[in-house]
């Protein structure tokens, strides 16, 4: 069974000049051990889907749908529940490293915090658990000590890291976790994190704007675009073969190296990110598509098959998906 | 100036070398102690060359651009600009800022936002005095595809997207007319559909006008995308230089390789562990060896050579066009 | 275009107009402060120096508030409400031209000192701090001493002892201004200090000035009156002379309150239209405070 369900998830913004909505509708389905990748762009909807899992959302956020954590509707539960869930059960690594660490708190007194707010442990039994998690982060056990100050930008998301894993959860929610981190210190982060869910089946929704990184990653991969998911499928054959001419414009920003196609000839979208108060007809894809028919102007189409556990939302899959 | 003649011997005939950094070494107090952040650079830009300057944050590569640009001073050697050394007396520093421009990563920051898109562009030439204001702004909004022209200048950049920002950013550099661009980052922040736009650009420049650029960034994709050249950078120096197809798909150097081996979709991983070293102690011998895999793996004692990796110093790569690379063990197959 | 570029400007202060008018308590002040100014600027076409004759009073000394004199009169028999009316005409003179010296001053020793670093900012600072610990209200009282007491004297007195606040607090916003992106691209631009300074620290902090502007005003008014009290003034009616002289002639064992309570209550009501003013304008302006607030 699966230990996270979406179901019809949405969610609206509320602001001063009218109603934005960040997330329109989706279904996504994460298997226990599994890892899940959700790619997009600023304002595609993935970070608010992120917060939106532990209920994490500011309160002008409307919530629709369901959000099934091991069966248990999370936009449902009581607040008692709800505290228990968080970290216990599922944890969130923010992105920006700098400011999600207390300045002036000892690492170690910082990583043992939720193990006392969720009332697991007495300080000896905490100080033993903080030298094990910093350890299993690949950290000396004398950095318990030291201030946020005194590490590097890496040192620092792994301690993020450290801190999610406190409660042992079982299931990791990663916001765009090597963001800002240098090309060798995201190997080394990445690496990390998939020891991690490899060792403790642990499972892992990760959110980045880096296609690339996602598949490398994980196993599944969904694509946003303008709050909706427009392609889904397993993460290599979803990054190499893409279905969804989005997919395809996201997969070739990030040129293999060696690769004669792309040499001198970056690649992008015209066009820019959609703004969601004011969304486009039909596909909402369509003033950007390289690729788009007439009919995509009024027509909206939802996800298609497009193969051995393939969805993608674009008319040209449809159109192949009925010729079949 | 008889090193001029040398060095433009070396470099390779076909480009005319417009800028070049000689023997260049740039210090900071940090903490009681000194800083290298660039400690002996030679590198240099042909008329119509982009180069790649790729390497870790803290490596030395901003620093160094923001001394072509001479918005930093050498602590020792010089900025040479066509020929002539970089002079630092304020009238020929601002002559020299219309024929080098910057571009920087933040589009959002490097716009003022009490300032109108017009105003922005419009900044280069009012500095300089230059005449026919309108036009020139158009023609520079045009240039950085921001068409037409008209419907940006009263816009204020949070009005803006970020692709668009950058547009407007780089237009106000193009609105002076220059001949080299230092771009630092130019699309780290930028969303990732967006990326290959402004890259395009900067090809399209280079071809439309013979833009030269210096790009800084820490993406070797990047470099593979549009650049001719590509100077890896590491704890203030430049470990291994060359054309493009050379360096990253035959590195020689093991920073290099390591950098290209993390890359996704790469074979094997060599992921080096630690942080980049602090430039106010950069180690004796080959400035890598305490992280470098190759001697860890003890292929550099097979060949005789760790011993010199550990205190023997390589010597300043010169700014030529041919792959080099400053390793003792590469020097062996070499 | 220019006529485009006008509109952008009116449609920016109409914003700001807008979001300032939410602003409750600072719009009463504005409303408070308005009356004043008008009523000082139209004094003349009423009264003139006459009132604060005291050969010409027209009332008995020590005269209750009645319906001749609804504020009373004074040992001379001046009608007290004619001499606030009067005396608010030196007492904001004072108070603007005193606040505007300061923030000039201010103004020009921040952005140096923010903008040039190395030893011309540390000396300006030093110079600053030196000013600062100097206890500014026996400074006053010296200078305006040594120069003899003439308006002028006064203004210059508080402006040149009140400024180093302003300095600091300019300093500080200049040095996060400086450390913006943008700065880095104008002198890649070719932009000297001036350009700089005037094009892009000053727009950016103007609207701190401006807040600062109205605070100071409030707080000159207080610096003239305490002066007036402790005997230094410019010979001229104003709210805080008529303290002193109610001090001096005895209104307290004579029991004339009106005698204090009205010039006191006046200096009360116009500083305290001026800091409401003032903390309103920090609130609209500044986008920190008003994240916080939102």
């Amino acid at each position: 069974m699966s230990l996270l369900e979406l179901d019809d998830l949405s969610v609206t913004y509320r602001i001063a000049s009218g109603e934005v909505p960040a997330v329109r509708g989706v279904s996504l389905k994460l298997d226990s051990g599994a890892a899940l990748g959700v790619a997009g762009e600023s304002g595609s909807g993935k970070s608010t889907l992120a917060m939106a899992l532990l209920r994490l959302l500011p309160r002008d956020a409307r919530v629709g749908g369901r959000i099934l954590l091991d069966g248990d509707d999370v936009l449902a539960m009581k607040w008692g529940r709800l505290r228990a869930v968080r970290w216990a059960e599922a944890s969130i690594v923010f992105q920006g490293a700098q400011h999600g660490l207390n300045p002036v708190q000892r690492i170690g007194d910082q990583i043992a915090e939720p193990l006392f707010v969720h009332g697991q442990a007495d300080p000896r039994q905490a100080r033993k658990r903080v030298a094990e998690l910093l350890e299993q982060v690949g950290m000396p056990t004398w950095r318990a000590r030291s201030y946020p100050h005194e590490l590097s930008g890496g040192q620092r998301q792994r301690v993020m890291i450290a801190m999610a894993l406190a409660c042992s959860p079982r299931l990791i929610i990663a916001d765009e976790p090597t963001t800002a981190l240098d090309v060798m210190v995201q190997a080394q982060v990445l690496t990390l994190i998939k020891e991690l869910i490899a060792e403790q089946s642990i499972s892992l929704v990760m959110i980045s704007h880096d296609l690339s990184v996602l598949a490398d990653v994980c196993d599944q991969l969904a694509v946003m675009y303008a709050g909706r998911v427009v392609e889904n499928g397993p993460s290599r054959e979803v990054f190499h073969e893409a279905k969804h001419p989005y997919t395809r414009a996201l997969a070739a920003a990030f040129p293999t190296v060696g690769d004669p196609v792309s040499r001198l000839a970056p690649k992008g979208l015209g066009g820019d990110p959609p703004d969601p108060m004011d969304l486009p007809t039909g596909c909402s894809f369509h003033p950007r598509c390289p690729v788009a028919l007439e009919e995509c102007a009024t027509l909206d189409v939802g996800l298609w098959p497009a193969g051995d556990r393939r969805t993608a939302a674009c008319v040209h899959v449809r159109a192949k998906e009925e010729a079949s | 100036m008889i090193e001029t003649e040398t060095s433009s011997d070396t470099v390779d005939t076909a480009h005319h070398t417009l800028l070049e950094a000689r023997d260049l070494h740039v210090e900071f107090p940090s903490r009681g102690r000194r800083a290298r952040a660039v400690d002996g650079v030679n590198l240099s830009i042909g008329a119509g060359e982009i180069v790649a300057l790729v390497g870790e944050s803290g490596c030395g590569k901003t620093t160094l651009a923001r001394t072509l640009m001479g918005l930093e001073r050498p602590t020792s050697g010089s900025v040479v600009y066509d020929g002539t050394a970089l002079d630092y007396r304020s009238k020929a520093l601002k002559a020299y800022r219309k024929i080098v421009q910057l571009v920087l990563q933040d589009p959002m920051g490097s716009l003022n936002p009490r300032h109108t898109v017009y105003e922005a562009v419009a900044e280069g030439p009012r500095i300089h005095g230059l005449s026919g204001e309108r036009e020139i702004v158009a023609e520079a909004l045009s240039r950085a595809g921001l068409r037409p022209p008209e419907r940006f200048f009263l816009r204020y950049p949070h009005e803006l997207s970020g692709g668009q920002r950058q547009r407007v950013v780089i237009a106000g550099a193009l609105a002076l007319n220059p001949k080299v661009l230092v771009a630092d980052e130019p699309v780290a922040s930028l969303d990732a559909s967006v990326r290959g736009e402004i890259l395009a650009l900067l090809l399209k420049l280079r071809a439309d006008l013979g833009l030269s650029a210096l790009v800084v960034t820490h993406d070797l994709g990047l470099a593979w995308n549009i650049a001719d050249r590509v100077a890896v950078m590491y704890l203030g120096r430049i470990v291994e230089s060359g054309p493009v197809e050379q360096v990253l798909t035959a590195p020689r150097h093991p920073y290099t390789q390591a950098l290209l081996s993390v890359l996704p979709e790469s074979p094997e991983r060599i992921v080096l562990t630690g942080e980049p070293p602090d430039p106010t102690r950069i180690p004796g011998g080959c400035r890598f060896h305490a992280r470098c895999q190759v001697l860890a793996s003890g292929k550099a004692a097979e060949a005789g050579v760790d011993a010199k990796c550990r205190s023997e110093l390589l010597d300043i790569l010169p700014a030529t066009a041919a792959a080099q690379a400053a390793c003792h063990y590469a020097e062996l197959s070499a | 275009m220019s006529s485009v570029a006008t509109s952008r400007r009116r449609l920016a202060f109409s914003r700001f107009w807008g979001s300032f008018r939410q602003e409750r308590a600072g719009m009463a002040g504005l409303v408070l402060l308005v009356v004043a100014v008008v009523l000082a600027l139209v004094a003349p076409l009423f009264i003139d120096d006459s009132v604060t004759s005291v050969v010409r009073a027209t009332g008995k000394p020590w005269a209750a508030p009645s319906l001749d004199h609804p504020f009373g009169t004074d040992e001379s028999g001046r009608s007290i409400l004619l001499m606030v009316w009067w005396g608010s005409r030196t007492s904001l003179l004072i108070g603007f031209l005193a606040a505007l010296l300061s923030i000039v001053i201010g103004m020009v020793v921040g952005i140096a000192a923010g903008h040039f670093r190395g030893w011309i900012g540390a000396v300006l600072m030093r110079v600053t701090d030196w000013f600062l610990v100097l206890p500014s209200l026996i400074t006053a009282l010296v200078l305006a001493a040594i120069l003899g007491g003439s308006t002028l004297t006064i203004i210059m007195a508080i402006g040149v002892t009140t400024w180093p606040s302003t300095a600091r607090l300019i300093r500080a916003q200049t040095l996060s201004v400086e450390a913006r992106p943008y700065i880095e691209r104008s002198k890649a631009l070719g932009g000297g200090h001036w350009h700089i300074t005037t094009k892009h620290v000053l727009p950016n902090v103007a609207p701190l000035l401006l807040a600062s502007t109205t605070l100071e005003v409030a707080s000159a008014i207080v610096t003239e009156s305490t002066l007036a009290f402790l005997g230094v003034s410019s010979n001229k009616t104003s709210w805080g002379t008529m303290l002193r002289a109610s001090y001096d002639f005895g209104a307290p064992t004579k029991g004339a309150w009106w005698y204090i309570l009205i010039p006191g209550l006046c200096i009360l009501a116009v500083v305290m239209a001026f800091t409401l003013v003032g903390r309103a304008l920090e609130a609209v302006l500044n986008p920190r405070l008003r994240k916080a607030g939102a």
